[in-house]
């Protein structure tokens, strides 16, 4: 521990200090320096994944969510994993893609956040924090090249420009701004369609959380990896929101209360009651 | 050509004690108090933005007098050491006893190897989050020596007096208020001089809070405790 005392470490970023000083912690570490053969590589895409997660902008910032599951090939690995993460005050972070180094990726870039905070004694800027993470997401490349991808989605609220922001990426790092929404993931093609029918612009966070969750439910029904709302045992997608207040997330009960009267809706209509569209309805 | 000449090691370890101490001596002062919401941090500082007083963990604050470079190093060594701490093994066993022993190792074998010793004295404190555990406060001193203080202590330049003040004056289970009133009429008192909010560095850890417990308090806030105190 006394090299960590001596001057010659990096400046404000834990990613190179673990670089630099615990390399043995970082999630690329190469799996064997030679390369996986085809075979491993397929037993490695068999690995948990976690499926649909979604992000929308609405009126006072954005919104960002998951499903609950992860899937191991056909199976179900988990019914309770947890794909979005608070990343600092005004930003938080949801991954797609295999769970380990997924979940990794998301602690890793939350400590960042902070250790940048602490040491700077302010924090970064929104844009700055996408940045840090399109890196962290072109790193773990090589990683991806054998089947472990990870694909996070990014949500802020800039309190410079007082406005919501969403970032997506790809493998390769790639950093791109939504406007108005996105998803990915496994299902996140089926949330993506739900979303762009029901998004409008400048939504209130009421209407926000009911598009988000129409489109988790949707791509519940059309994607056999993403997990619907789980009454029997109590499981419901994550919401959470980036506004000028900070991040909150949205409780539970209130989630709950939410998928059931988009069941409850959508029971009627299947049974064709006169006077319920459904279809366009938002809330 | 000058002949190398004798000293003994009491002789020049007493000359870099003295050394380090007049180095402190001469700067500003800082008390920390256990209060009943936490720990409460109060700093003399005339910047604003060059802090004495800083978060280096979830429960987990630094102060430093003295040299500011020198302890704006330890104060970053220190943030380093908890965060990969916490990332390797869990959040929860990061603690202040560890990060003062290795403060104290490390502020100790400069103090007898170096030709310089280290100018600071620092103050690791932790908030105690239920479980019956209690709060924790650390004392190290420029020579690497390592003290477990009881509801306050106070180090820079007229840490001596300050103590004195406080062991007087100091109770436990004081509200936010009381507490910061009592550091800044000690600080009026050793150094006989008015403490204006402009001029105080103030951050707590607060027990209630989720998280991260550390908290500054803004101008705002310190003038409205201050002036409502009188």
């Amino acid at each position: 521990m006394h090299s960590l005392f001596d001057s010659i470490v990096p400046g404000s970023s834990f990613f190179d200090l673990l670089r630099q000083c615990r390399s043995d912690l970082l999630p690329q570490m190469p799996i064997k320096p030679e390369g996986l053969s085809q075979a491993e590589i397929r037993e490695l895409k068999d690995a948990p994944h976690g499926t649909t997660i979604l992000a929308l902008r609405f009126r006072d910032g954005a919104l960002i969510a998951g499903d609950r599951q992860a899937t191991e090939g056909y199976q179900v690995s988990s019914r309770r994993i947890e794909k979005v993460y608070r990343a600092d005050e005004h930003s938080a972070i949801a991954i797609a893609g295999v769970a380990g180094p997924c979940i990794e990726m998301a602690k890793l870039f939350e400590v960042e956040l902070t250790h940048y905070e602490k040491l700077e004694g302010m924090s970064l800027s929104l844009e700055g924090k996408a940045n840090k993470l399109s890196q962290m997401v072109k790193a773990n490349l090589p990683m991806a090249m054998q089947g472990l991808v990870v694909i996070p989605i990014f949500v802020g609220y800039d309190v410079r420009s007082s406005e919501g922001k969403i970032f997506k990426y790809d493998v390769t790092g790639g950093r791109y701004e939504e406007t108005d929404y996105y998803a990915t993931g496994s299902g996140g093609k089926d949330a993506r369609s739900t979303m762009k029918k029901l998004y409008r612009d400048r939504m209130t966070e009421d209407e926000a959380i009911a598009v988000g969750l129409e489109a988790l439910i949707d791509a519940a029904e059309e994607d056999v990896g993403t997990g619907g709302p789980d009454f029997i045992r109590g499981v419901f997608p994550t919401v959470k929101l980036a506004a000028r207040a900070g991040l909150q997330d949205v409780p539970e009960t209130r989630v709950r209360e939410l998928c059931q009267a988009i069941i409850d809706r959508r029971k009627l209509v299947e049974r064709g009651v006169k006077g319920e569209t459904g279809a366009g309805e938002v809330s | 050509m000058a002949l190398p000449y004798y000293v003994s090691p009491e002789q020049m370890m007493q000359d870099k004690a003295e050394y380090a101490r007049k180095g402190i001596a001469r700067g500003k002062s800082i008390i920390v108090l256990e209060y009943a919401d936490g720990m409460m941090l109060v700093a003399e500082n005339p910047s604003a933005s060059l802090n004495k007083i800083s978060e280096i963990y979830d429960r987990i604050a630094f102060a430093g007098a003295g040299r500011y470079s020198e302890f704006e190093n330890l104060r970053k060594a220190g943030i380093r050491y908890a965060d990969l701490k916490g990332f390797a093994y869990d959040r929860e066993d990061v603690t202040a006893k560890s990060l003062a022993n290795a403060y104290s190792q490390t502020i100790g074998n400069i103090f007898s190897e170096a030709m310089k010793p280290l100018e600071v004295d620092i103050l690791v404190v932790e908030v105690a989050d239920g479980g019956g555990l209690s709060n924790e406060l650390y004392r190290i001193a420029f020579d690497g020596s390592i003290y477990d203080e009881k509801g306050f202590a106070a180090i820079g330049g007229q840490a001596e007096e300050l103590r004195q003040h406080l062991k007087d004056k100091y109770q436990a289970g004081l509200d936010q208020q009381a507490a910061l009133r009592l550091a800044t009429q000690a600080l009026e008192a050793v150094s006989s001089a008015k403490v204006k909010p402009q001029s105080l560095e103030v951050a707590v850890l607060e027990r209630s809070r989720t998280g991260r417990k550390f908290r500054r308090l803004s101008q705002d806030d310190l003038t409205t405790i201050l002036t409502d105190t009188e």
